[in-house]
């Protein structure tokens, strides 16, 4: 356990130094957003709408009490799509997606030796195949976060409204009531956190891959696990240390 | 020509390279045989950098690759080329990326330059109309001649293969063989090929090394290792039936 965070340090440390030269991470960089976030965009969606959806159903099907006004709900349902469901559950779905195939296809390199033919040329192999990704990753993630939060919110307005639980006018005043811009910001700083844990955690286990297939299903089932755990704790930290 | 001066390598306490020396000569195709596990790849692997030996050195035309400093060996490493056993071509590239790509990364051709030389080595290597396949769409000896390519489309002085017929049916082994004697005549390479197939030592190899559980056992031409006189090397040579005839036949 120590060995391994001592091993994932060095191995964060070696994607800096001796790099290539620097026009040759902007291509991949820009090559590895697109394909990041263009595969994940559909499965991020369908998730937030139905989250959303459901959340709001559940918290309106739980106020009951004629004292509090159906305002709260709308309320309610931005504050957890913006400190938790969009940024972190999100995070879970991405980590399975996401995750899984940067191990996979850079444990696949490590087996094949298509690392150690980068490395006979002399190029920095974790430096060349992992740094784009998880530049890559930090700026596509934001960025689906952004879409999460509004299909999440969009899918609590459908489904409030069409089941007549809200009026679409309570929904909407209860997701400006009280707005607090720190909580974007928040967001935010999540998503960015949670792109590099997923994208470094499931290179670092694709890049030490020995053996065969087997292992590399092995390393794309590790990397997803220890993406999620490792999530979960830097998000209860981040909520302690910002919020 | 590259010089491998007492190497040294073990892996968990486990000797697998035991003090090896030897010289490997410009222009010509050296040889590395022996039996499964004998530490074949391991010595090839120590020698282009892959696996840093325990203790010994290999000069690359007198430049120490283990001792040298960082510019002379990223320089070193520009003139390597290596074929892998299982080719190692990118399998998210084309051929034509593939081969293209140590030019991409390490020289400083513009584009249409790097076209003309992709064109150039793959017309070389018998593989004209390929320049759009992926990896997955080749055959096992057309993937090898991407590989044979891409290790020598920076100028390699330097030329590596790890058996580079496995896999492959005896005919297309032989005309694999051919190109990599070609290619070394025709670029002057310092060229190593790691191989079990008597068949390649007899037909391309012009200095043979035998290893045996790590330690060097003999070297020479492939017209004296029918006579060479250690046993073990013996026993390799005659599982091949057609040699074990021939040499009773001489006898
Ligand atoms: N990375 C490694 N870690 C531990 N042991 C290793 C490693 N690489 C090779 N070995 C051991 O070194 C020995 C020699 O292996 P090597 O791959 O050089 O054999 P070889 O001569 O190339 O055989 P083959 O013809 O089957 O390819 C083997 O016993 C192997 O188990
Ligand atoms: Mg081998």
């Amino acid at each position: 356990m120590i060995s391994n965070i001592g091993k994932y340090c060095l191995f964060i440390k070696s994607l800096f130094v001796n790099r290539e030269r620097f026009r040759i991470y902007v291509k991949l960089i820009f090559e590895e957003a697109v394909e990041i976030g263009y595969n994940s965009i559909v499965i991020v969606a369908l998730i937030s709408t139905f989250i959303g959806a459901v959340t709001a159903i559940q918290t309106a099907y739980n106020m009951t009490n004629p004292l509090i006004p159906n305002t709260v709900i709308g309320f309610i349902v931005r504050e957890m799509t913006f400190l938790e469901l969009a940024p972190t559950i999100t995070a879970l779905v991405f980590a399975g997606k996401v995750g899984s195939s940067i191990a996979g296809q850079i444990g696949t390199m490590r087996i094949t030796e298509q690392i150690s033919a980068l490395e006979v040329m002399g190029i920095n192999s974790s430096s060349y195949l992992v740094l784009p990704k998880i530049i890559g990753t930090m700026i596509t993630y934001p960025l689906l976060v952004i879409l999460s939060i509004t299909l999440g919110l969009t899918g609590g307005y459908l489904s409030t409204t069409i089941t007549g639980a809200l009026t679409p006018n309570e929904y909407i005043e209860g997701l400006r009531m009280e707005f607090i811009p720190y909580n974007v910001f928040f967001a935010l700083i999540k998503s960015i956190v949670f792109a590099f844990i997923i994208s470094s955690v499931s290179a670092y286990e694709g890049f030490y891959t020995t053996g065969g297939a087997l292992e590399v299903g092995k390393s794309s089932t590790k990397a997803v696990t220890n993406s999620c755990l490792i999530i979960l704790i830097a998000d209860f930290f981040l909520a302690e240390l910002l919020l | 020509m590259i010089e491998v001066k007492n190497l040294h390598k073990s892996f968990m306490g486990k000797t697998v390279l035991n003090n090896i020396s030897g010289v490997f000569q410009q222009g010509s195709v050296n040889m590395i045989i022996g039996a499964s596990g004998t530490g074949k790849s391991v010595l090839m692997k120590s020698i282009v950098g892959l696996y840093e030996p325990d203790s010994g050195e290999v000069l690359y035309n007198g430049r120490d690759f283990y001792r040298c400093d960082r510019t002379v060996k990223k320089s070193i490493r520009q003139e390597i080329g290596m074929l892998f056993q299982g080719s190692a071509l990118f399998d998210s590239k084309t051929v034509e990326q593939n081969v293209k790509f140590p030019l991409d990364m390490l020289s400083d051709y513009n584009e249409s330059e790097k076209r003309d030389r992709v064109n150039d080595i793959l017309k070389r290597v018998g593989l004209e109309n390929a320049n759009k396949k992926m990896p997955s769409e080749l055959s096992g000896g057309m993937q090898k001649r991407v590989g044979i390519a891409r290790a020598i489309i920076n100028n390699s002085r330097y030329l590596f293969c790890d058996e580079p017929n496995s896999g492959l049916d005896p005919q297309t082994s032989i005309l694999i063989d051919n190109l990599i004697k070609e290619i070394t005549v025709e670029f002057n390479t310092t060229t190593i090929v790691v191989s079990h197939d008597m068949n390649s030592v007899m037909e391309i190899g012009d200095h043979i090394m035998f290893l045996y559980k790590g330690d060097k056992v003999w070297e020479g031409t492939n017209t004296e290792i029918m006579d060479a006189e250690p046993e073990s090397l013996q026993h390799f040579i005659l599982a091949n039936k057609l040699l074990r005839s021939l040499k009773e036949t001489r006898n």
